[in-house]
């Protein structure tokens, strides 16, 4: 008997579902994401049931990607108030919890911010001591004022959390059930850019309570009684247990998804993936399966965070891109008639010359009326077209991660734009399904593990320090519900930090495994 | 004079990074300190340093430490003026003004936040025209103007005051009272009268950053090419544009150090420029000839959007322009390079003007 995994990717627009067995996608259906989650869900299910005829038994894990959260986040809707509450005084007064919030985002979770004495030096030393009078003073005062979950941050916690956990017991003593998020758990190095999402995934956390449930619900709707999780903005699985907890990591599942899934598709492990859409295209990188991810703060909402996210390059070129100029000089993009290609694209009886144009003229594509394409200059389709590849081959270019040519995989409904041969690329490959790209991506997702910590390197001592690290990674992927044996380091990255005493190290280290499931082992 | 407001801040940082150089820290929590100080308290007034009365009292105010640190444990707001008061009292007089020792990175924005708390105006200039990593490497040093008196401060409301032989002995105290302090402080020293402003400090450098950051805003804006209009504001030019193709990094004695390498690419193709960085860029050297070093300006853009790339954000694949500027022309006297030249760093080249 096999044991069935089942992806569900619900977007703004289209909740995807694929239902895979171990490499072979069985069945995939598309319908339109509504706005209770739970009754998209259903009629994916249904829809996939109608295609395949599973049986729900055989189903042994549902994965679920959501865009749902940073949605949330970006409408400034369904917030809970929350209370920032920081330990770094008499440190860090300058700049409060909130201080470069967008007053429309800051006033929608209430603007409620507080600062306690306390946090840690780099070395781990108290900055001042714990002060719990304090914390209850402020803890009553956030309740009076209409605060009901709780962001703790304390300077240096990513070395030293014993702050944030205290508050934490305190918080639970004090106000039973308050959710309660802490910066250790949720970022790296960098006090405002972690806090920044640790009060954003506090104010996530009613929804994620609602939707969480939802989820589990409609799955079991639907007679599957299998484990769901979610995916994370790195590719890999979280619980439905901690995804209620940890909102805040679902925020660039999205792409993450689409990428993993192509590659998967293609059988690529290391590869560029080029997503080919109306307007623009997306580039991002596959190392070792998963994305290379971005280093500089990203700005979500407009708040400075300091979450990983995917690094993807975008250039203004997809299949609605409006082209102009001649055969000498083409112009293609980065101007766009985007989700209007049916009525505007000369194939579909429009005025307006576009690259889905020239791919039909060319030969290469089959949409619309290729007669109404027949009058375009052959050296004008010829010219823009290689502009096209050009550029893409660029922008391929610009971010593989060494010299030797790179397998490109080419996704999007504007994918025929991609030339069989690019320069930078070893290969090219349109893989089936690529529409779907999502949902793939979350049913083959893993587990992980992560460490990103200051590590005080002696001399001589490098090696053993990077094997702690290591191990711990190792350790954290197998807590997080990796199988014991299968977890592999898929990255390590090390960077010496200036001005500091005792050849201080930042050590980042990612290991993943295959997710641990009762029962499918011996199925 | 004018007034510096919330407003003129984001430009002023950006350009600050440019200036630099790869290192300085990230003028962001300098830009947040400013802001806040400057929406308490109002405008900040920028002096044209020859509008100072010789008598003026000059006084700096700067941060000193890990930047990575100073990105976890924000400062209070008051280490500044703790400082500040602290060498008042050494010395028995009150500051007029106050001032940049360095237009390179985080504390090119820093006086800003003390001028604001204080009701200080700040003077248009700072004593490098860059940044450099070591506190004797300004220019008042080769006036033979002493860093000391000085006073350190951490949020705490500590306060330690020296008076140290030269300006070496000041960096090296100052270094291991601010490990102490958890690895930052808050720095007041070198007093300068409005005279010695005139004559030892480097003019008119914060309005600089200013037209370097509106440059690469407005050309980035406008499509046109940010980082010839970033060499054209600094009178310098562009040396290499390429890729990123390797980084390699170590610590020796508390200063990151690294060697980077970038391929050509458009003009550049099939040549090499390899860069040798500390804390700052300080050597670029194109197939094997020093085309420029310190105390010049090396400069590391993105080649698309002109945003400056420090030396912790240098990794593969990144796609960077190189402009060169010269530095202040003091900084080319023998003095000038004995302090802050390629031999100082250990290189063994000679120096080459750009």
């Amino acid at each position: 008997m096999s044991m069935l995994r089942l992806g569900i990717d619900v977007g703004g627009t289209n909740t995807d579902a694929v239902l895979i067995d171990g490499q072979r996608v069985v069945a995939a259906t598309k319908s339109s994401t509504t706005s209770d989650v739970t009754s998209g869900i259903v009629a994916a299910i249904a829809d996939l049931k109608a295609a395949s005829g599973f049986d729900p038994a055989q189903v042994s894990a549902v994965m679920i990607g959501t865009t749902h959260f940073i949605n949330a986040l970006v409408e400034g809707t369904r917030l809970t108030q929350t209370a920032a509450i920081r330990f770094g005084l008499p440190a860090t007064s300058a700049l409060p919890p909130l201080v470069d919030w967008p007053e429309r985002l800051r006033t929608a979770i209430g603007g409620h911010s507080y600062l306690c004495h306390g946090g840690h030096e780099y070395d781990g030393t108290e900055i001042s001591a714990f002060d719990e009078q304090e914390l209850r003073d402020v803890v009553d005062k956030a309740l009076e004022a209409g605060a009901r979950s709780f962001a703790i941050s304390s300077v240096f916690s990513p070395v030293n959390a014993e702050f944030e956990l205290r508050a934490a017991e305190i918080i639970a003593e004090v106000s039973p059930g308050a959710p309660i998020s802490l910066s250790h758990d949720i970022g790296r190095m960098g006090l405002l850019g972690r806090e920044n999402a640790t009060v954003i995934n506090a104010a996530l956390r009613d929804l994620a309570d609602n939707v969480t449930t939802g989820l589990s619900q409609s799955v079991l709707a639907a007679g599957i009684s299998a484990p769901v999780f979610l995916s994370q903005n790195d590719g890999t699985l979280m619980d439905v247990d901690y995804a209620r907890r940890y909102p805040v990591a679902t925020f660039a599942s999205g792409p993450t998804n689409s990428m993993r899934g192509a590659a998967f598709l293609s059988q690529q492990l290391d590869c560029a993936v080029i997503d080919v859409g109306g307007t623009t295209t997306d580039v991002g990188i596959l190392q070792s399966g998963f994305p290379r991810e971005a280093s500089a703060d990203v700005a979500v909402a407009d708040v400075q965070t300091n979450f990983r996210m995917p690094d993807v390059l975008s250039v203004g070129i997809g299949g609605g891109s409006i082209v102009d100029g001649d055969a000498g000089a083409p112009r293609v993009g980065p101007q766009s008639v985007g989700y209007r290609l049916t009525e505007k694209a000369l194939v579909f009886g429009g005025d307006t010359l576009t690259a889905t144009d020239l791919a039909v003229a060319a030969g290469i594509a089959d949409v619309g009326d290729p007669s109404l394409v027949a009058h375009l200059d052959p050296g004008l389709v010829r010219s823009a077209l290689a502009s096209i590849g050009e550029r893409m081959g660029e922008i391929v270019d610009r971010m593989r991660i060494s010299a030797d040519p790179v397998p490109v995989v080419a996704v999007g409904g504007g994918s025929i734009l991609v030339p069989d041969e690019l320069i930078s690329a070893s290969s090219v490959m349109r893989p089936e399904n690529y529409a779907v790209a999502n949902a793939i991506g979350a049913a083959i997702a893993e587990v992980g593990g992560e460490v990103d910590r200051v590590f005080s390197v002696s001399p001589g001592q490098r090696d053993a320090v990077l094997d702690e690290a290591r191990q711990e990674a190792v350790d954290r992927a197998t807590a997080a519900g990796a199988r014991p044996g299968s977890v592999r380091v898929v990255d390590i990255e090390e960077v010496p930090l200036a001005y500091l005493p005792g050849n201080a190290t930042r050590i980042r280290v990612k290991a993943v495994g295959e997710l641990s499931l009762g029962g499918d082992h011996h199925a | 004079m004018r007034e510096i407001t919330v407003e003129d801040l984001p430009d002023i940082a950006r350009g600050a990074a440019v200036l630099g150089t790869g290192g300085g820290g990230d003028p962001y929590i300098g830009r947040l300190l400013a802001q806040q100080a400057i929406r308490r308290h109002g405008p900040v007034p920028l002096v044209d340093p020859m509008d100072l009365p010789d008598d003026a009292v000059v006084i700096p105010t700067a941060v000193m430490g890990a930047p990575t640190v100073m990105l976890e444990k924000l400062p209070s707001g008051k280490e500044l003026v703790t400082a500040l008061r602290a060498l008042e009292t050494l010395i028995g007089k009150k500051a007029t003004h106050t001032i940049s020792i360095e237009a390179g990175g985080l504390n090119s924005v820093i006086p800003f936040a003390t001028a604001a708390e204080l009701g200080l105006p700040m003077v248009d200039a700072d004593g490098m025209g860059r940044a450099f990593p070591e506190l004797q490497m300004l220019m008042p040093t080769l006036g033979g103007i002493s860093a000391t008196p000085m006073a350190l401060a951490d949020e705490r409301g500590n306060a330690i005051s020296m008076n140290t032989l030269d300006n070496a002995w000041a960096e090296r105290f100052a270094r291991t009272a601010t490990i102490e302090m958890g690895c930052s402080s808050a720095i007041s020293l070198y007093v300068l009268t409005g005279r010695q402003t005139k004559e030892f400090m480097v003019h008119g450098t914060i309005s600089l950053t200013q037209r370097i950051g509106v440059a690469i805003r407005e050309a980035a804006a406008a499509h046109r090419d940010p980082v010839a209009a970033t060499a054209e504001v600094l009178g310098g030019r562009r040396i290499f544009q390429g890729k990123l193709v390797d980084v390699r990094r170590g610590t020796e004695g508390g200063f990151a150090r690294g060697e980077v390498r970038l391929d050509g690419l458009g003009d550049d193709l099939g040549a090499q420029l390899d860069i040798s960085i500390q804390n700052e860029n300080l050597v670029a050297i194109r197939d094997g000839q020093v085309l420029a070093s310190v105390p010049d300006l090396i400069c590391v853009l993105d080649t698309d959007t002109g945003e400056p790339v420090t030396t912790e954000m240098l990794r593969y694949g990144l796609r960077v322009s190189v402009v060169v500027a010269p530095c202040d022309p003091r900084w080319r006297s023998p003095e000038g390079l004995a302090l802050t030249g390629p031999a100082y760093f250990g290189y063994d080249h000679e120096y080459v003007p750009v």
